[in-house]
């Protein structure tokens, strides 16, 4: 497997792929979004920006699936954490992000049961073995997560596991593309789309993106050299004035997807509007557990009165998410908000443009 | 004895005590210090300033590949001393036993100890144990302290002794023992073959002072909870200089880095036991190689890096594919990815 993988992080590919990216890099600033934070880190982490020409500028979208999650649903969470014989387990990201007034790993601390899961089939492996408690179950993410969760689900519902549940935030990528071109906000030339979502999806759905906006759209995969190739590839059809969709990821990436994991998807869940941090409320951009599955939607399970979300007024974590700002424009940046210490949900997750940002780069 | 598993009648001074402490302790180190069994040990040093050190050990699960956590609470304080320039000499060794812990266990680990410290030359002269109740503590804490004596007597190994040009040698691969203890929690639906390279470094870190003279080593250091990472990391802000290391000089098994792959887990911050990272002056670094990779413990070390004359001090990581990039102190928790 990694001889495999260092094929593609070799400086004598990187260099290929810049000296062809140079051939065709217009004179103009162009700017490029990648959704996905896990892009955003392969481009700090190996150091690519300082590689490019100047003129190419890459900035983050709302692609971490901890950081678009709304403070609303943190509470939920919190609120739920506290109910007796509730075991919380959720995708370890999660349990730092600050709530409004606490976070899950502040309630573990205090006594609560939360338990990080790798899988949403772990937390049905908890809810086997603790049949006397409730097991909610952080059903965060987009198109990636989404299939696991809803396999979840069905593995509850054939099992009849009446104590497993799940908290449903999850989202979908295509309805904040749109969002975020309508806002009219965001100054982008091209989009970096991404890999793993685009595995389960299929490229189909980034058309009305490339019809709507004129606008290129490249599904990458996660290694430095494939990013390289997706910018060449992206300032190749801006050099031709073209604007469509391409598939530079297609050792993963078919056209119409991965159909058993958009079946079991299609089954467990159906859309709905959807809160994002940052991106306020868009439109059919979520994911609720259908009502043929409602016995293990925790929102239905679990009746609670929130108290009013509230979030550091300083904290620019949505402007980030909206590549209308970077995380040093913000004043609480490697100051009060840390890692160690986070303010916003950017600076928590692996994948969180600030948490990146502070890692591997000077502040 | 009676019994099969530690009780807090163990613990209360009494008979079991003593039994306890005759059979187990008592019985592993046997030495003519400890043997006489006074409230303090009596121990003889050379002239000259002695260094000293401790460090408590928690580990989850006891046993893992390639150790457990006797053999982890000598190496560790050894390698404390070792890295301080120094021939390790005595241990004492103080255990905090949760009542339920099998007998059994307990004497592997205390056999354990005595065989790494055999091997390392030290001897564990004084210790004490207590017990406390089920939920007191998860099985076994220990604490070790060590005392050593200096090979050179006047070097101190500080960051302040590098100066620009200096070499970094890695003695070997980065990540093995964070990784085999993680497969060892069964946490990971993975099977991995990975040992701990938990290890005693006084051997090697004595070959390597001996070699070349004295004050060409800047300082020394093993890189353990928060690695090679933090470890560069607390060279760079103690000197004056930025530190940069070649990404694909720093050696890391397969094992390892396909684990971090899947996990996004960062190699640099995982936590080794058997390691050695080293500042030298620049014209001592071939013979000081040489003496690594013909070292048991230290095969497969590699110059992994250079002090920079820029007075930026960080660590600069130069990547696989030409870029450049900051290696941080480890900030917050490393957690596995979401997707």
């Amino acid at each position: 497997m990694l001889a495999y993988l260092n094929e593609f992080r070799t400086s004598k590919a990187a260099g290929y792929y810049l000296r062809a990216i140079e051939k065709v890099a217009p004179e103009h600033q162009v700017t490029l979004m990648e959704i996905c934070g896990g892009h955003t880190l392969t481009l700090v982490k190996y150091g690519l920006k300082a590689l490019l020409p100047e003129q190419i500028r890459l900035i983050s979208g709302p692609g971490c699936p901890v950081c678009v999650t709304a403070q609303e649903y943190i509470d939920t969470a919190l609120e739920l954490c506290k109910l007796p014989d509730v075991i919380i387990t959720s995708f370890g990201d999660m349990l730092r992000v600050p709530g409004s007034y606490s976070s899950l790993s502040g309630e573990k601390a205090r006594g609560a049961d939360v338990r990080v899961c790798l899988s949403s089939l772990d937390a049905v492996e908890i809810a086997r073995r603790h049949t006397d408690k409730q097991v909610v179950f952080l059903g965060i993410g987009f198109e990636t997560t989404a299939p696991t969760v809803a396999y979840a689900v069905k593995t509850a519902h054939r099992e009849n596991l009446t104590n497993f549940s799940v908290l449903s935030a999850l989202k979908t990528i295509p309805s904040a593309m749109h969002a975020l071109m309508q806002s009219g906000e965001t100054d982008i030339q091209g989009f970096i789309c991404p890999g793993h979502v685009s595995t389960i999806t299929g490229t189909s759905m980034y058309e009305q993106i490339v019809k709507q906006y004129a606008m290129p759209c490249v599904v990458c995969g996660f290694e430095p050299t494939d990013m390289l190739c997706t910018i060449a590839m992206i300032m190749a059809q801006l050099k031709q004035g073209a604007a469509r969709v391409e598939n530079q990821y297609k050792r993963s990436v078919k056209l119409k997807g991965n159909t058993k994991a958009l079946e079991i998807m299609e089954e467990v869940f159906e859309e709905q509007d959807s809160t994002w941090r940052g991106l306020g409320v868009i439109p059919r951009s979520g994911l609720k557990i259908r009502d043929s599955y409602k016995l293990f939607d925790a929102a239905k399970r679990f009746s609670l009165t929130l108290p009013q979300a509230k979030e550091n007024p300083a904290c620019i974590c949505g402007a980030v998410m909206r590549g209308i700002k970077i995380p040093s424009d913000c004043a609480l940046f490697a100051k009060k908000c840390t890692p160690d210490s986070p303010v916003g949900a950017c600076m928590v997750s692996g994948e969180g443009i600030c948490g990146i940002y502070y890692k591997y780069s000077q502040h | 004895m009676s019994k099969d598993i530690i009780t807090l009648a163990h613990g209360n001074g009494g008979l079991l005590t003593h039994t306890l402490i005759e059979q187990v302790f008592a019985a592993a180190f046997a030495n003519p210090i400890l043997d006489l069994q006074g409230d303090s040990a009596l121990i003889g040093l050379e002239s000259g300033a002695a260094v000293f050190t401790t460090d408590s050990f928690v580990i989850k699960p006891l046993f893992f590949p390639g150790g457990d956590i006797g053999k982890l609470a000598v190496a560790g304080t050894v390698n404390d001393l070792a890295v301080a320039g120094a021939v390790p000499r005595y241990l004492s060794a103080s255990f905090i036993i949760e009542e339920g812990l099998p007998i059994n266990e307990l004497k592997t680990i205390v056999a354990s100890m005595q065989r790494t410290a055999r091997q390392a030359g030290v001897v564990i002269v004084a210790g004490d144990t207590k017990v406390v109740e089920k939920g007191g503590a998860d099985k076994l804490f220990i604490t070790t302290s060590g005392i050593g004596t200096r090979i050179h007597e006047t070097q101190e190994f500080t960051p302040a002794n590098m100066r620009a040009g200096d070499c970094v040698l890695l003695s070997g691969t980065i990540g093995d023992h964070a990784i085999a203890v993680l497969s060892a929690r069964g946490e990971y639906p993975l099977k991995i073959n990975i040992q701990s390279d938990c290890a005693c470094l006084n051997d090697l870190t004595c070959k390597l002072l001996r070699a070349v003279p004295a004050e060409s080593i800047r300082i020394m250091r093993d890189p353990t909870r928060g690695g090679l990472a933090t470890t560069l990391n607390e060279f760079a802000k103690g000197g004056r200089y930025a530190i940069e290391i070649e990404e694909s000089e720093i050696p890391c098994k397969q094992e390892v880095q396909a684990v971090c792959e899947l996990t996004g887990f960062d190699p640099l911050y995982l936590a080794n036991e058997g390691k050695l990272v080293l500042v030298c002056a620049s014209e001592h670094s071939s013979t000081l190689l040489e003496i690594m990779r013909a070292h048991p413990l230290a095969k497969a070390a590699a110059c992994i890096g250079r002090i920079t004359d820029n007075s930026f001090k960080k660590v600069v990581l130069k990547t696989t594919v030409g870029g450049t990039r900051i290696v941080d102190m480890l900030a917050g928790e490393m957690l596995p990815r979401i997707c």
